[in-house]
């Protein structure tokens, strides 16, 4: 019997084998071209292949549902609509990540040594974060697309890996950066580590790591035999993880805060879209079946982790913590589509997930604008009066905050709008309850953010805010337009996902 | 395109013209900002000439698809409540700028930024009052809370940043919960008739007893605490007193509004079955807020927050109208609405110009000013006593009205409301007696008196109090059948009054 080679559907893997090998390519670019062209070339390389990736995207919308690589990768609706979000998003990502001013010149030294210093000082700076995130990019994509158990493993160590070293690799103030890439690595690991075993459990279940084989398990048997409850609560700890829900949630702020801003916003932003991307599938291919064995601790998290979310923000100093409690806020919105279940559960998914991480995007696309001598200001005490420093940045920063706080005429409305509307109509009116009281805290520290940009007197101080290179103004006006494109006049983007918005089980 | 359209985009589209004016020429900015409201409230006026009054329902309609796959569209109609509020607000707008040329200085933005705040101002509460879309009604509701926001944090005096967050807290708080509420009527209506947001289609659902109580109570506590209702009303106060008089005028003229407004068009007439559940405890609160607004602003020493504190008890007289469903509380109710707006505004006004000649705002720095300051004094007098509902005067018609109306069904509730107008006449007279008559405090011996822009200003205000006092029917006539309609739809008939005794 001789050996079959397993056929690849090339055409449908298209754009994950673009990003991926643009990655490899990054790798040996890093290790042969000369140190004055590695950033540039690094720099096409990386938006090249995000726009080629996405014209293949662009490609296959429309067309019929297909598996690829033998049954472990699927190219459906969601998929392709998860796909090019995150490809847009990491587009915006490339364009913060170009002001490498940002990184450390040489990750590999000790922060303070002699080696770092004359790194600094010859100029030369190593531009390994390129590939990197190209990896993360590729495993993203991955990610919603996993057809089976094992696929999705690999797909969530291709994304974090990446990760975890993309944030120790700020320039300045180091030692965080480095403990929250230690922290997020060791705490991820674990994550990891539960994963694994709830998809030993789900197999030994069901007998089939695919999703689909473990679907007619589901629902043929009772749905609340112990090793389905573990293996999906287990699944579930290492999801809930990656996504930042309570009582997941610890690493993120310090993660935020520790890694280089346009790391930060990669990964707050198009993260979030592959983790819910793969969440989504699984609950919803995988485990509806089981639904009311999983759905009442869904609801808990979903309620603890908005409210955590909300009111830890209250207490925060720091923009970029405040952001990460924010964000963890948002997953607890995001998990209320999860638990609906319905399809309008996962069309305002996907409009919520798109206009967040636009939002998410252009907000630390400012944040990186905020400097003193030193780098970065994150001490929200140092933004006071950033309105009479740039009118316009404030205004736009401005807008992203009421757009996360949810106020009409901004995509954040839409987006909770639609998610709570989901919840609702899958009985669900408890999460909606809390989800709009939170909302009204969120609302709070956001508020209390542009009152300290608008309303208080800037002091002596040299806080500046920088005047933007060319990416990084692209970002924050695209992403500013969209957000208020998507407020205004959402009727044809929610029309566009409408069309995606059916997965294959 | 459509009139009410035009109205509303008239001053969005000067705002965006007055964006461009150069931020040095002030006196530009302001007289075409000026320009644009007093276009606008004739288009109002003209809107009300051509408005049919034996007309039930809504008139002007217009209708456009916004967002078909969430059955939201942008439409637009008016009956005879909204219109008088429309008119309210855009009567008010030119009255402002007019009476409030200088208060747009020495904020902490520009003049220009004043102006165009105003104006997209007006856009909203004309949007707010005129949407027949309920998700286009929330829209505006919660859009307009941005530029009061920006008007009382960066233009008022004291502690207006505290106010204005306040403001913007406790108003979004109530909205967040109305949200809910519309979602549950939206999904409510998506399993009976088709997703829809016409309120028209809305008030047909059958709500099961338990799912409208909870919806009712969303809605109810969001406009409760935009009307302000006791024990809702912390905000206003802080805000009255820090924003300008003219931010004031319109926070409290028309802002406030909204809410009343909206427990009529959406609390009685979504919810009617829930609306009766929850009269009673409404008629408590609203009799509580009569006499608690009142016994505090006799207890102020500052006179914007005696102003505010007046007109807590004021709403509490509008939103007693509106619950006691008869028609005559009901037109009464919304009468009042306009009267408030107005004689709210005079006092305002008026109360401005005497804080910004003296500098204070508290009351015992004023004395005397009868004789330093003639007509600035009759201003005030004028505007206090048809606050207190003097007969003759344009309040005395609905409060008489929300009394009689209210004492056909809730006698008790009338009878003790009806000391709010007793200790109406204390709180503002004894402001009238310190600041007005007796001996002249030192210090105001010089202050000048109106000048003829502040003349402009007040006397059309003046002229309208005194109009509608002695000649109330052509409001009457447009508010009428509109109350009668919403009485209907809360499945109330008017109890016939009985005359003479049966025992």
């Amino acid at each position: 019997m001789g050996f079959q080679s397993p056929a690849l559907e090339y055409g449908a893997l298209a754009p994950m084998l673009i990003i991926f090998g643009a990655a490899i390519i990054g790798v040996i670019v890093e290790a042969f071209a000369a140190a004055r062209l590695r950033a540039p070339i690094q720099l096409a390389i990386s938006l090249g292949a995000v726009v080629l990736s996405l014209s293949q995207v662009w490609r296959l919308r429309g067309s019929a549902t297909t598996t690829a690589a033998v049954n472990s990768v699927v190219i459906d609706g969601p998929v392709l609509f998860m796909q090019g979000t995150i490809l847009i998003l990491s587009l915006f990502a490339f364009f913060l990540i170009a002001d490498i001013d940002a990184f450390a010149a040489q990750a590999s030294a000790v922060p303070g040594s002699n080696e770092e210093a004359k790194a600094l000082q010859s100029g030369k700076i190593q531009t390994e974060v390129y590939p990197l995130t190209l990896f993360a990019v590729g495993g993203m994509m991955l990610f919603p697309a996993a057809n089976d158990l094992i696929t999705l493993f690999v797909a969530l160590e291709v994304l974090s890996l990446p990760l975890y070293l993309m944030a120790g690799l700020s320039r300045r103030r180091r030692l965080l950066s480095q403990e929250a890439a230690l922290k997020y690595f060791l705490l991820g690991a674990y994550s990891s580590a539960f994963f694994l075993f709830g998809a030993a459990f789900l197999y030994g279940f069901a007998g089939d790591v695919s999703l689909a084989g473990i679907r007619s398990a589901v629902s043929g048997g009772p749905g609340n035999d112990v090793f389905l409850i573990i293996g999906m609560v287990s699944l579930s700890v290492g999801l809930l993880f990656k996504v930042g829900a309570a009582p997941f949630h610890a690493w993120t702020p310090d993660v935020y805060q520790g890694a280089p801003t346009p790391i930060t916003a990669f990964m707050a932003a198009a993260t979030k879209v592959a983790a819910f991307g793969a969440m989504l599938r699984i609950f919803y291919v995988s485990l509806g079946g089981a639904v009311y064995s999983w759905k009442p601790i869904f609801t808990a998290v979903a309620i603890l982790t908005m409210v955590v979310g909300s009111v830890i923000a209250i207490a925060q100093r720091d923009i970029k913590r405040m952001l990460a409690y924010s964000s963890i806020a948002h997953a607890g919105f995001l998990l209320t589509g999860v638990i609906a279940l319905n399809q309008e559960g996962l069309k305002a998914s996907l409009f919520y997930l798109a206009s967040y991480g636009i939002a998410t995007i252009g907000a630390f696309a400012i944040v990186t604008l905020v400097r003193d001598s030193s780098g970065e200001v994150g001490d929200l005490n140092r933004w006071v009066g950033l309105a009479k420093r740039s009118p316009a940045m404030a205004l736009i920063f401005s807008l992203f905050l009421l757009s996360f706080a949810g106020i009409p005429l901004t995509a954040g409305f839409i987006g909770k709008f639609t998610i709570f509307t989901a919840a609702y109509e899958s009985g669900n009116i408890a999460v909606v309850v809390a989800g709009v009281l939170s909302s009204a805290v969120a609302a709070f520290f956001y508020i209390r953010v542009i009152v300290m940009i608008f309303f208080t007197d800037p002091e002596e101080d040299t806080v500046t805010v920088t005047i933007p290179s060319l990416y990084t103004n692209l970002t924050i006006w695209i992403a500013a337009i969209a957000t208020l494109a998507l407020g205004i006049f959402p009727a044809p983007f929610l029309d566009f996902i409408a069309t995606f918005a059916t997965f294959t089980r | 395109m459509n009139l009410l359209t035009s109205m509303g985009l008239l001053p969005l589209i000067g705002a965006g013209l007055i964006a461009l004016l150069p931020v040095s020429n002030a006196k530009l900015i302001k007289q075409g900002a000026l320009l644009v409201s007093v276009l606008v409230a004739a288009l109002g006026i003209t809107m009300t000439i051509g408005f049919d009054r034996g007309v039930t329902g809504f008139q002007y309609v217009e209708r456009y698809s916004w967002i078909p796959s969430l059955g939201i569209s942008y439409q637009l109609g008016i009956d005879g409540i909204s219109l008088i509020l429309i008119l309210l607000s855009v009567l008010l707008v030119p009255i402002v700028i007019l009476a409030g040329w200088n208060e747009s200085e020495g904020g902490r933005f520009s003049v220009k930024t004043f102006y165009v705040l105003i104006l997209v101002l007006e856009t909203m509460m004309i949007g707010v009052f005129a949407a027949t879309d309920l998700f286009l009604f929330y829209v505006f509701f919660e859009a307009m809370l941005v530029p009061v926001y920006f008007l009382i944090g960066g233009y008022g005096s004291g502690a207006r940043q505290a106010a204005a967050v306040k403001f913007l807290l406790y108003s979004l708080f109530g909205g967040l919960l109305m949200l809910a509420s519309i979602i549950g009527i939206f999904v409510i209506s998506g399993n009976q008739i088709g997703r829809t947001f016409d309120i028209t289609a809305l008030s047909t659902l059958e709500i099961d007893t338990t799912t409208q109580n909870f919806l009712f109570l969303g809605f109810f506590i969001a406009f409760a605490i935009k009307a302000p209702l006791w024990p809702l009303h912390t905000w206003l106060p802080d805000a009255a007193k820090s924003a300008t008089p003219g931010t004031s005028v319109l926070l409290l003229g028309v802002l406030d509004k909204v809410g009343t407004f909206g427990m009529i068009r959406y609390c009685v007439e979504l919810f009617p079955e829930a609306s009766r559940t929850f009269t009673p405890l409404i008629i408590t609160l609203a009799v509580i807020s009569i006499l608690y607004g009142a016994f505090l602003a006799i207890g102020q020493k500052d006179i914007k927050s005696l102003i505010a504190f007046t007109s807590i008890s004021h709403f509490g007289f509008i939103t007693l109208g509106i619950f006691a469903m008869t028609t005559q509380s009901n037109s009464g109710a919304t009468l009042y609405m306009f009267n408030h707006g107005i004689s709210t505004a005079a006092l305002f006004l008026t109360a401005g110009w005497m804080i910004s000649r003296r500098g204070s705002s508290t009351i015992a720095d004023f004395g005397g000013l009868q004789r330093v300051t003639p007509i600035l004094a009759w201003s005030f007098f004028i505007a206090g006593l048809s606050s207190l509902a003097l007969p003759g005067l344009s309040s005395f018609v609905s409060e008489f009205l929300v009394l009689v109306g209210t004492y056909t069904r809730y006698p008790v509730a009338a009878v003790i409301a009806t000391f709010g107008i007793i200790l109406a006449a204390l709180y503002i007279l004894i402001p009238v007696q310190k600041a007005l008559h007796g001996p002249t405090t030192a210090g105001n011996e010089n202050l000048p008196d109106l000048n003829k822009r502040e003349i402009a200003a007040i006397a059309p205000v003046i002229a309208l109090i005194i109009a509608l006092g002695f000649y109330p029917k052509p409001a009457l006539e447009i508010i009428n059948p509109a109350a009668q309609v919403t009485i209907t739809k809360a499945g109330y008939s008017d109890p016939q009054p009985l005359v003479g005794g049966d025992k």
